[in-house]
């Protein structure tokens, strides 16, 4: 049998610090796109609590931290970081390896962000554990408050080099602003 | 330009795909005669005024809504899930 590598799917792209702000993969571990049944919401979310101890999200909010469960689109949410448990009522398809995931952290980490994306990232806002399916550019993604200075960004993997690479140029033209200022 | 979403509240017009007049949604039975369907396939109204369009958020939620807006003002004045919407 051939012995496969696995990569993660920004491999030899990241991680990357660029000003004040830097950019690392997050290996998420297994991943589960859950959608529950039609007027199951309730029902799943509580095998969810039962089984994980962490409810089904409401829309534009994640919970927990490890596992933890995000929501990301109408009536979906993904469990990352723990093998999904038997839901009878919902449909669960495994995402694990399908979305490339980056950290942007640093003081200049909104100002970056806000380069690519039309949602409104202040503080007041979108506070820590909201999380919005939005554009990153030209991409459809999704972006997670960890912090205060602290983003997560999730395309699906195919995306990952023009996920890195978007970043990275907004990233280097805030920095290149700031030296000029400065 | 934004546009609410009633599950994600108001969003950048750039996350939504535009389909047409809210007409679309009141498809006329399999039975219905020709002219039913020749209306529904084709005429549309054109008011001066308040009418109501689908959108989808294709670069978010996802989900298909009704938004309320008026021709003139072009004031946008709310929007339901497709799915709620009569």
């Amino acid at each position: 049998m051939v012995n496969l590598i696995a990569q993660t799917a920004c491999f030899g792209l990241l991680p990357k610090t660029i000003g004040t702000v830097s950019l690392t993969e997050v290996d998420a571990g297994p991943v589960t796109l859950i959608a529950p049944h039609k007027g199951q919401q309730k029902t799943v979310s509580a095998a969810l609590k039962t089984a994980i101890g962490l409810g089904f999200p409401a829309p534009n909010r994640s919970v927990g931290t490890s596992p933890r469960v995000l929501w990301c689109g109408k009536e979906q949410a993904l469990l990352i970081g723990a093998e999904c448990p038997d839901l009878a009522e919902a449909a669960c398809v495994d995402h694990s390896d399908a979305w490339a995931i980056v950290q942007i952290n640093g003081a200049d980490a909104s100002a970056v962000l806000a380069r690519l994306t039309p949602i409104d990232l202040r503080a007041s806002e979108f506070k820590r554990g909201h999380t919005a399916r939005t554009l990153i550019n030209h991409m459809t993604g999704g972006i997670t408050r960890l912090g205060a200075q602290s983003f997560e960004v999730m395309v699906m993997r195919s995306m990952a080099g023009t996920l890195v690479h978007d970043l990275t140029q907004a990233a280097e033209n805030i920095a290149a602003r700031a030296e000029l200022s400065g | 330009m934004r546009l609410p979403c009633p599950i994600c509240g108001d969003r950048d017009r750039r996350e939504f795909y535009y389909q047409g007049h809210a007409g679309m949604l009141d498809r006329p039975a399999r039975d219905a005669d020709p002219q039913a369907w020749n209306n529904y396939l084709h005429f549309r109204e054109n008011p001066a005024g308040e009418t109501r369009d689908l959108w989808h958020h294709e670069a978010g939620c996802g989900a298909w809504i009704v938004v309320t807006r008026n021709t003139v003002t072009h004031e946008v004045s709310g929007s339901v899930l497709a799915e709620k919407s009569t």
